[in-house]
């Protein structure tokens, strides 16, 4: 079986595992006064050390929460209702293509805290319009409660300007939070160095960062946010207090380390990493290009503006879960790239606000390669791919008429 | 697979048959309901995810294809005008035939499945000379051939039902609870599917919207007033809150919905017996019994059943087909029968067609 949805969840590594499991048989609660809630901390806190190593964050900057989506909501809910507080601010800057993680949390706060999202364009190659961004900026930031927005694209591989975007949002002094969860491992990250280049206030520009875990090889079921020190949110969560009031709950030592232990692995290697995945990458790409010409690579064909790891079409005429389907029968494991209700492949709304049609979004194919990808797997997609093609294109669109309509 | 018992059995015979078995759940709706407890339909994520966990325990794969657009077109659109239009229409044999036998019968033919099979209570038999006859279920209380009766020969060729043979639903319940399904003991649904409370009326008036009219007997006389027409259907006695008491102080039913005068005709009861239904919109289950010499020349009359409800009872009757038309006399006047219902004609246990009723011949002439 070649599996090539790495940016759905991508195997644990090894020393992932072995951190996990020995951790995992240390008692003791790391809140605890006693000798035993010290040993557990002791192991909570080297392990948020070693992810805020990989991040260009201050141990104490790190927050653990339960999951990537935990982190979105926690930033944008977060300093949504912080930004409130001494000030009406009720406008919300929110690129379109983003993750439903942010795309509900915002529509949430439009709903029920009175929040007025404002959409920031796309281009055709699903980056951020800057000038957009720059313009919602310029003279009535006063209204804005924060900005929003990808690193990269989770669909279509895009990476977003974050440094300029963060440079216009320190500069209007919004605080600027960054879906992280695609990019992290697979491009560089560092919030310390980003603040300073682009000279941010207190509280101001890039502020929150999110990241999950099993996205780089740790456990599913942790993830972190990022928060500066100057940054302030309310909390999604009351409790005992734990992690500077902020996200309350007993934490999870275990999925602490081993989440260090794959940020720490995939740190040291990242950019020989991601050198082998573009190798691959493009192997895929030129192999999609040569079998079926009419295939669209969507979002930036420039390998140097989109994860190393991406790859994401557009095969017109078909269903993306046509070939998802055929594929799998193939045994090769790849995505749609859209979000599911009960199984259900939507038209991708990334594609939809890149400027391309319905029929040519509900036809997208997201392969992501991960850790363990070879030219095995990439030659398995490439040798089930035309026979896919062809029966999918065969199967047609679902809304279309068929031979037995009378 | 719905997410209901019939069809995870229905699954698990066609593994056990040796077939390479695929389950797929239909998406109809966009917008899937809620949780809902017990089973009302087949669109929520609670019966979806009923489907995967029977998938799962059969070891089959397992995917949700979307049919939505077509659904609310061919099915859901169609109810709703069928209904402004004042017929009754059956959304599930719409499904049927437009659905689950076309739209999602095509695309598994594309991609390279022979076959789409179902948990509906209905056999296949197959003629001397290899020709496909849909006839009733062994099961009776359950038969379900009646909303199938619009397949056609070549939907028939790609149709397996495996529970056709088993003698009663207790008989697939229990065997669900042998091969440990957990919908083993799922509540049977009832209801119109895409309608999640239950209340057509309630749904119909919403999407039709008011238009409020005379009632009328059938001399013209007005004799109270409706607030539209399309909550009215033929045969209906309660509710008419009728004004005018009638002549001779029997209860009036409703005759005929005429939708487009906002009119609803009300009359008698002897008034609703029904001489002769037909239509022109007509289809042989499998192969054209004109032309096999099952029935006589076009035509010809010719001796069968008449069903015109999922739950009636077959009546006797003569048919013949008249100028593109099926006309149905049955030898005994039928009750109710509403413009927009099917009419599908047995011989035997055979399904033999079906027509869409355009236009009934009342029993009783206008007199009062």
């Amino acid at each position: 079986m070649a599996y090539l949805d790495h940016a759905a969840t991508t195997p644990m590594l090894p020393e992932a595992i072995d951190a996990l499991t020995a951790a995992l048989a240390v008692t003791g609660n790391p809140s605890s006064i006693h000798s035993a809630g010290q040993r557990a901390k002791r192991l909570l806190e080297e392990s948020r050390e070693q992810v805020a190593a990989t991040l260009g964050a201050d141990p104490i900057e790190v927050v653990f929460t339960g999951s990537g989506t935990e982190s979105v909501n926690l930033a944008i809910k977060g300093l949504y209702w912080r930004r409130q507080a001494d000030a009406s601010r009720p406008r919300l800057l929110v690129p379109l293509g983003e993750h439903h993680a942010t795309i509900d949390t915002v529509e949430w706060l439009a709903t029920h805290e009175s929040a007025t999202p404002v959409d920031l364009p796309l281009d055709e190659l699903g980056r951020l319009r800057l000038d957009a961004l720059a313009a919602e900026l310029d003279g009535n930031e006063a209204s804005v409660a924060l900005a929003t927005m990808l690193w990269a694209s989770n669909e279509v591989g895009t990476i977003q300007p974050v440094a300029e975007a963060a440079a216009l949002a320190a500069r209007a002094r919004v605080p600027l939070h960054v879906d992280a969860i695609a990019a992290y491992g697979q491009v560089p990250i560092d919030v310390r160095a980003l603040r300073r280049a682009t000279d941010a206030p207190g509280g101001a520009g890039l502020v929150a960062v999110s990241v999950s875990a099993h996205k780089i090889g740790g456990p599913a079921g942790i993830g972190a946010l990022v928060l500066d020190r100057s940054a302030q949110v309310e909390p999604l969560l009351h409790g005992g207090g734990q992690q500077r009031r902020i996200r309350s709950g007993t934490q999870d030592v275990a999925a602490a380390a081993a989440f260090a232990a794959a940020a720490t692995s995939v740190a040291a290697r990242l950019e020989r990493d991601a050198a082998r995945m573009a190798v691959l990458r493009d192997r895929l790409v030129a192999g999609v290009a040569r079998l079926v010409p009419d295939a669209r690579l969507s979002g930036d064909p420039d390998p140097a503006g989109r994860l190393p790891a991406n790859a994401h079409f557009s095969f017109p005429g078909c269903e993306g879960d046509s070939l998802l389907f055929l594929l799998d029968a193939a045994g090769v494991n790849v995505s749609t790239g859209s979000a599911c209700q009960a199984g259900v492949p939507e038209p991708s709304h990334v594609l939809l606000a890149m400027g391309r049609s319905e029929p040519d979004a509900r036809g997208a194919l997201r392969i992501t390669l991960g850790h363990g990808s070879t030219e095995a797997d990439v030659d398995a997609f490439l040798a089930a791919l035309p026979e896919a093609y062809e029966r999918a294109s065969r199967a047609g669109l679902a809304a279309r008429s068929t031979s037995f309509d009378r | 697979m719905s997410g209901g018992v019939d069809s995870a059995v229905a699954a698990a015979r066609a593994v056990e048959a040796g077939h390479d078995v695929v389950g797929v759940h239909l998406a109809l709706s966009r917008m899937p309901g809620t949780l809902r407890t017990g089973s009302r339909g087949c669109c929520t994520i609670e019966d979806s995810m009923d489907a995967q966990r029977a998938a799962n325990t059969l070891g089959i794969p397992y995917y949700v294809w979307d049919f939505s657009e077509r659904f609310k077109a061919d099915v859901v659109d169609d109810f709703i005008s069928e209904y402004a239009a004042g017929r009754t229409p059956n959304p599930c044999m719409r499904c049927n035939e437009r659905i689950k036998f076309a739209a999602l019968l095509e695309k598994a033919l594309a991609l390279g499945f022979d076959a789409v099979a179902t948990g509906h209570y209905a056999k296949i038999v197959t003629d001397a000379s290899g020709r496909r006859e849909l006839h009733r279920a062994s099961a009776e209380a359950k038969d379900q051939s009646y909303v199938l009766g619009v397949l056609t020969a070549e939907q028939l060729a790609h149709a397996y039902f495996p529970l056709g043979d088993t003698p009663s639903k207790a008989l697939v319940r229990a065997e669900a609870e042998r091969r440990g399904l957990s919908v083993a003991q799922k509540p049977d649904s009832y209801d119109i599917c895409f309608i999640s409370d239950g209340d057509t009326k309630g749904w119909l008036a919403e999407k039709v919207g008011e238009a409020p009219g005379d009632v009328i007997d059938r001399t013209g006389a007005v004799v109270g007033s409706h607030e539209g027409a399309h909550a009215y259907t033929v045969g209906q006695r309660r509710g008419l809150r009728l004004g005018t008491p009638a002549p001779d102080g029997k209860p009036r039913f409703v005759l005929e919905v005429r939708p487009k005068e906002r009119t609803v005709v009300v009359g008698p009861k002897e008034a609703l017996a029904t001489a002769e239904i037909a239509g022109s919109r007509f289809s042989w289950a499998g192969a054209d019994p004109v032309a096999s010499g099952l029935v006589g020349e076009a035509g010809e009359p010719f001796e069968c059943d008449v069903q015109i409800r999922a739950h009636a009872d077959p009546v006797p009757a003569v048919a013949r087909l008249v100028d593109g038309e099926l006309i149905v006399r049955p030898t005994t006047p039928l009750d109710g029968v509403a413009p927009g219902q099917t009419a599908v004609i047995y011989v035997g246990t055979r399904v033999l067609g079906q027509c869409t009723i355009d236009r009934t011949v009342s029993a009783v002439p206008v007199s009062a």
